[in-house]
């Protein structure tokens, strides 16, 4: 008798006091966070605090030194409906294309164009993906992050070295693919950005969270000393 | 082989003699090259992506294993195949399929420690997102090979360019017998030691061209490597 | 861990595959075919070049000849890689019959041996028909000396010389006596590159290319007299020697046919081998 197995999810993700050195360096210290599904999760804090790392933990790249990570209740969850998008993306040495159908896992012609349609790269399917500009990098990186159809989309800083024009183009995706029901968790040193996009804001500062918050809340009224600082554009040491 | 023809006369004229060593010496390399790249590549790939205690120690040896003497090897194989050597039933010794063995056993390490090279790169550079798409291991390495393959295609052109190239293994293994042993590289030793040195230079230009090939052909695989693969 | 399974099987079956590959008898291999173990001399003269299509032909068995020094011919017949042996060292092949691993020895045919040396003549011995005298007159003068050094046929003849000659040359070699151990074709060669002296059989010599400054300076000294036997490796110490063909090569060569052709082999109308398969002495 074969038994339905029920679509698992990987939402909320869950860390618990989570804990990342390397050797004598604490990068994340008894980080604790949910990830819950709904508008976007925006983690914002200087550089070095530790937002790359805390992603990637998030994605199960990592394993923390101590603590727990959990995605909807399951340790050691493979990343089946989790993507993420590094801040530096490598092309697979194929055409544009043929990237997005490497992480479709099947060729889907409509499928594919649609996704490079919805970054804004129609036209570029047969182009050498590491001849792309960084920016085409970027958004295709992105397109192969929404191929796999994911339930939780991270991404590392993905407007940090672009233009206007293609930073607006990434925002635009992030806050269709959001309206869509992908829940998505980004990190950005751009306050303006976290502003546009935030439903939710995580400050991180040497590898602590220092305060989290629904977005309108975080800017009209930081709680703590640091936010506050940060907000108004201080340099946080 | 008639001698007192010039060397470019005897190259151009398409004596048939001279094809049959040309085409045994191709036929005996390129089976080399197969079967060497059979064991070399996926060997290769398993040191690049797997980690196991010793694994320094084993990538040393592999580099030096490609500086094998062939003499080395021709002796070894030639004790081997020997009627009173371990595997003489085969009664392999003189014959191409000797030749074949010792210009493996020489081809083998080169690919591998290429391969291993070229897979361990890419797998450094693959490694995150290939992760991060929950790329199983089959798929995995499926992936680096196919898209290492113009580099893995080198390597390939430097095992046969080795193995066209060499003389000492073949030679004591194969016996260079006329007609049935008789390469390119064996021919040139022997016309030398007779004296027939037009013979000899012939051969030799007929062989210089083949080099040229294959190194164009490896400079036209790296072109294409850029162009399709980025 | 998964990946190291998979490419353990992989490479596995590859090897085995190869392995498989290999085992297949080639599909090269002739029907009948034979392997003589000869010398460097019955190749690089050409005679083999000659008289092996005529055995083929009449028979349809392939020679397959691996032209080595005789004494790495007859190793190679105690190796059971050869089914014949053809040389040119009595004494080393009556060896070979005492220690089992040949059957009989014929005498198939001779030639004989002659000093080369340079246009120059610097030990002055041309023109002389003593050659235990000349190579006396090579030491004293100090004359470059090419030696095969390889246990041939050609080198136990050229120390049989030097002790016939009462020199101890082991002891009495000096820088001018350079030991190569190579082929008769590598010996001229040498010779001719070093304006020195060397003993070659004399088909050699006349089927040379490269003759450059040498020519033949003493010559016709009996003891220069080059003799060769033919041997069929003996098949109860080796089994995988083809008795029947090998013993179809050898009874051709001492036949009235196989004689005549070796008589026929000429280069510039001089005959290069005597047949004597009949001479009980030889």
């Amino acid at each position: 008798m074969m038994t339905m197995r029920a679509p698992l999810s990987d939402l909320p993700v869950m860390l618990q006091d989570v804990r990342m050195a390397s050797g004598k360096v604490t990068i994340l210290d008894s980080v604790s966070l949910t990830i819950s599904p709904g508008a976007p999760t925006v983690l914002i804090g200087p550089n070095g605090s530790g937002k790359t790392t805390l992603l990637r933990v998030l994605m199960g790249l990592l394993t923390p030194t101590s603590g727990r990570v959990t995605w909807g209740g399951r340790e050691n969850a493979p990343p089946e409906r989790r993507a993420i998008v590094f801040q530096r993306p490598v092309m697979l040495r194929r055409s544009a294309e043929a990237n997005v159908r490497y992480a479709l896992g099947r060729d889907d012609p409509a499928r594919i164009a649609e996704l490079l349609a919805l970054v804004g790269l129609s036209g570029l399917e047969r182009r050498s993906a590491r001849r792309l500009s960084g920016g085409e990098q970027q958004r295709l990186a992105l397109a192969r992050a929404l191929a796999r159809d994911p339930e939780l989309l991270l991404l590392d800083e993905p407007a940090a070295s672009l233009d206007p024009a293609a930073t607006k183009a990434i925002e635009d995706t992030v806050r269709a693919v959001a309206a869509r029901g992908v829940k998505v968790m980004m990190s950005t040193h751009d306050l303006g950005q976290a502003k546009r996009l935030a439903g939710d804001v995580v400050l991180l500062h040497r590898g602590r969270v220092i305060e989290t918050g629904a977005a309108s809340g975080f800017f009209a009224n930081p709680r703590t000393d640091a936010a506050r600082k940060f907000i108004a554009g201080e340099l946080l040491v | 082989m008639t001698s007192g023809h010039s060397a470019l006369e005897l190259v151009l004229s398409a004596d048939p003699a001279l094809l049959a060593i040309v085409e045994l010496s191709l036929l005996v390399s390129l089976s080399a090259v197969a079967l060497a790249a059979m064991i070399g590549v996926p060997f290769g790939a398993l040191i690049a992506l797997t980690r196991f205690p010793g694994r320094e120690a084993i990538i040393v040896i592999l580099n030096a294993l490609m500086g094998l003497p062939p003499v080395v090897v021709g002796l070894a194989v030639y004790l081997l195949l020997s009627r009173s050597g371990p595997l003489g039933e085969f009664g392999l010794l003189f014959t191409p399929g000797a030749m074949v063995v010792a210009q493996t056993i020489l081809v083998a390490p080169i690919i591998a420690a290429l391969s291993r090279q070229t897979i361990e790169d890419l797998w450094e550079e693959y490694r995150d997102e290939l992760a991060a798409m929950n790329v199983g291991p089959t798929r995995r390495v499926a992936t680096l090979i196919w898209d290492a393959r113009f580099s893995l295609l080198t390597a390939l052109l430097a095992g046969f360019g080795r193995a066209a190239a060499e003389v000492g293994a073949i030679i004591i293994v194969g016996g260079n017998i006329e007609g049935f042993t008789r390469t390119m590289t064996t021919a040139i030793a022997l016309e030398t030691s007779k004296g027939d040195l037009p013979l000899a230079v012939g051969l030799g230009i007929v062989l210089i061209a083949i080099v040229i090939v294959i190194n164009a052909l490896a400079w036209g695989m790296r072109r294409a490597g850029e162009r399709y693969a980025g | 861990m998964n990946t190291r399974r998979t490419f353990i099987a992989a490479a596995l079956g590859s090897l085995a595959l190869g392995a498989l590959l290999l085992a297949t008898p080639p599909a090269i291999a002739q029907d009948k075919s034979i392997v003589v173990a000869s010398t460097t001399s019955t190749q690089d003269s050409g005679l083999f070049g000659h008289i092996l299509p005529i055995f083929t032909k009449k028979t349809g068995i392939a020679v397959k000849v691996v032209a080595q020094g005789t004494g790495q011919a007859l190793d190679t017949g105690r190796r059971g890689d050869a089914d014949v042996v053809f040389v040119h060292a009595k004494a080393q092949e009556e060896k070979f019959l005492a220690e089992g691993h040949g059957v009989k020895r014929f005498p198939v045919m001779y030639n004989d041996f002659v000093i080369i040396g340079p246009k120059a003549d610097p030990a002055k011995i041309k023109g002389g028909k003593d050659v235990g005298a000349a190579l006396k007159k090579i030491k004293d003068a100090k004359a470059t000396f090419i030696s095969r050094g390889d246990r041939s046929g050609t080198h136990s003849a050229e120390l049989k010389l030097w002790k016939a000659a009462g020199i101890d040359i082991e002891k009495d070699k000096g820088d001018w006596y350079k030991s190569i151990g190579q082929g008769m074709g590598a010996a001229l060669n040498t010779a001719q590159g070093s304006n020195g002296y060397v003993m070659s059989d004399r088909a050699t010599w006349i089927n040379f290319k490269n003759k450059g400054d040498l020519e033949i300076v003493v010559e016709g000294d009996s003891r220069l007299f080059n003799q060769y036997g033919v041997m069929l490796v003996n098949p109860q110490k080796h089994p995988n020697v083809k008795k029947a063909e090998g013993q179809a090569f050898i009874d051709w060569l001492v036949s009235a046919e196989g004689q005549k052709a070796i008589a026929d082999y000429k280069i510039n109308g001089q005959q290069l081998f005597f047949p004597n398969a009949n001479d009980g002495n030889a």
